[in-house]
């Protein structure tokens, strides 16, 4: 098969007087409003995500937990979707907003993590990989990135946690939550949280808040996973099919009828 | 964001063996926001007779009392039960009269006939009548509801059979749906009893 490379050419034979060849170009689109186009076919072409993700600092470390939903529009795509996203195994980074331009940017925040600590020869801090996350995402300001995502993690200095968003946003703090379930789940998590909580009673909130976020989100669903990260290092603690949790939590009791209608006697 | 989808639903209606099942999901929302679980969209015109209403809930509920309003009256000038074909021509007439500011509902009627048999229809929301020999869906999930009742329908198959395919045909495509799904209802109508199910499902 030969690919067809027609779409390129037709600029390719213009020459200028001195015989230099013009740089390639393609024709823009006729748009009184182009700024507006750009945006909105940007649009078109991504998956606008759903989601609930949530993270906390506690006494034993950083909880991180989300749903596993991607839907377009009202359909959804699937429910088995990764959403908290190992960039090495000390620090995790949750994915809201164009599934692409997470997963790129995450990985790549990887690959930067990497190579500082073999220049440096020790780990890099959650503080200093969020901000080359910000700052990255921050040089991309307006052209289109969406990311809504925390870097939580353990370093020198203990348990880390940061929000950073693609308008260039970078927050430290000790709870957040992300997506359209972001609501619900703090609901829950600001109800139900304490700083001297153990690990189990930690991952017990974390999923709880992600059940009912999934509940009452219609773009978030599918399996709530929970993911514990400590001194050495992160571990997936649970992965509960949230069909299944609702009736684990809400178990079906047979209704009772209190009192029946009875046909009154005609004296 | 369409106003047919501002609440979400999911309606399907099958014919069975002189027999024939009706089923909804029972979410009622706002848009994304789940408001409640235990909505209602099918109802019951008489014993053999049941209209489910997809779209938008205050139409849904609004039309279903215009509707029940209507049949009352035929009733007592006709002392008799309506047929579901004439049912079907006065819903039909009674939303082609808004025919400029529509109810934004997509009905699905269903019904047994003169000598039990089945009838099912569905409706756009100007009364379009469209008559089906095997099933009708309706709502934000129908694409995905005849796929599932497309490759799952057989016909001729009795109560039991009937109302396992119905639910599980409803429950799968609600499954691929953000907007409908949170439990079901299923009402199987043969010529002696009318069965009436709640179905659980997935809540997310």
């Amino acid at each position: 098969m030969k690919l067809d490379t027609s779409g390129l050419e037709s600029c390719s034979s213009v020459h200028l007087s001195n015989g230099f060849t013009a740089a390639p170009s393609f024709e823009l689109p006729s748009s009184t409003d182009f700024d507006g186009f750009q945006k909105k076919a940007i649009q078109m072409v991504k998956p606008a995500k759903g989601t609930t993700t949530l993270s906390f600092i506690f006494k034993e470390g950083v909880m991180v937990a989300a749903d596993s939903r991607a839907s377009m529009g009202g359909y959804i795509s699937s429910q088995s979707v990764k959403k908290i996203i190992e960039i090495n195994p000390y620090m995790l980074g949750t994915m809201a907003g164009g599934a692409a331009d997470c997963q790129f940017w995450h990985r790549n925040l990887g690959i930067k993590c990497r190579l500082h600590e073999l220049a440096n020869k020790r780990r890099i801090s959650v503080t200093g990989a969020s901000k080359m996350l910000a700052n990255i995402l921050y040089s991309y300001r307006g052209m289109g990135l969406s990311v809504g995502t925390m870097i939580a993690g353990w370093d020198e200095t203990g348990p880390g946690l940061y929000y950073v968003d693609s308008e260039g946003g970078r927050l430290k703090g000790t709870r957040f939550s992300v997506g359209s379930g972001s609501p619900y789940a703090y609901g829950v998590l600001d109800n139900g949280y304490k700083y001297d909580m153990s690990v189990d009673e930690a991952a017990e909130l974390a999923r709880r808040a992600i059940y009912h976020a999934t509940f009452r989100d219609a773009a978030s669903g599918g399996v709530a996973s929970v993911y514990y990260v400590g001194s050495n290092g992160w571990k997936k603690l649970s992965g509960d099919d949230v069909g299944e949790l609702h009736y684990k939590y809400y178990p079906v009791v047979p209704s009772t009828i209190e009192q029946e209608m009875a046909e009154v006697t005609v004296s | 964001m369409s106003i047919f989808e501002y609440n979400g639903s999911a309606l399907v209606a099958m014919v069975g063996k002189n027999s024939f099942a009706i089923a909804s999901d029972r979410r009622l929302g706002v848009q994304l926001q789940t408001v409640a679980t235990d909505f209602q969209r099918i109802f019951k015109i008489h014993d053999k007779l049941y209209i489910g209403l997809s779209g938008l809930a205050t139409d849904v509920q609004t039309l279903f009392q215009r509707l029940v309003f209507r049949h009352k009256l035929y009733q007592l000038r006709e002392e008799r039960d309506m047929k579901p074909e004439a049912f079907a021509s006065l819903v039909s007439a009674m939303l082609y009269e808004k025919r400029f500011g529509p109810y934004f509902v997509q009905p699905v009627i269903a019904g047994l006939g003169d000598d039990d048999i089945p009838f099912i229809c569905t409706m756009d929301s100007i009364g379009a009548k469209e008559l089906a020999e095997d099933f009708v869906v309706a709502g934000t999930a129908n694409e995905s509801l005849y796929g599932a009742c497309e490759s799952m329908y057989k016909p001729g198959m009795e109560p039991e059979e009937l109302f396992e395919t119905v639910s599980q045909a409803l429950q799968s495509s609600v499954d691929r749906d953000c907007l409908s799904g949170w439990g079901g209802h299923v009402f199987v109508v043969t010529p002696a009893e009318v069965k009436e199910s709640t179905l659980k499902g997935r809540m997310d």
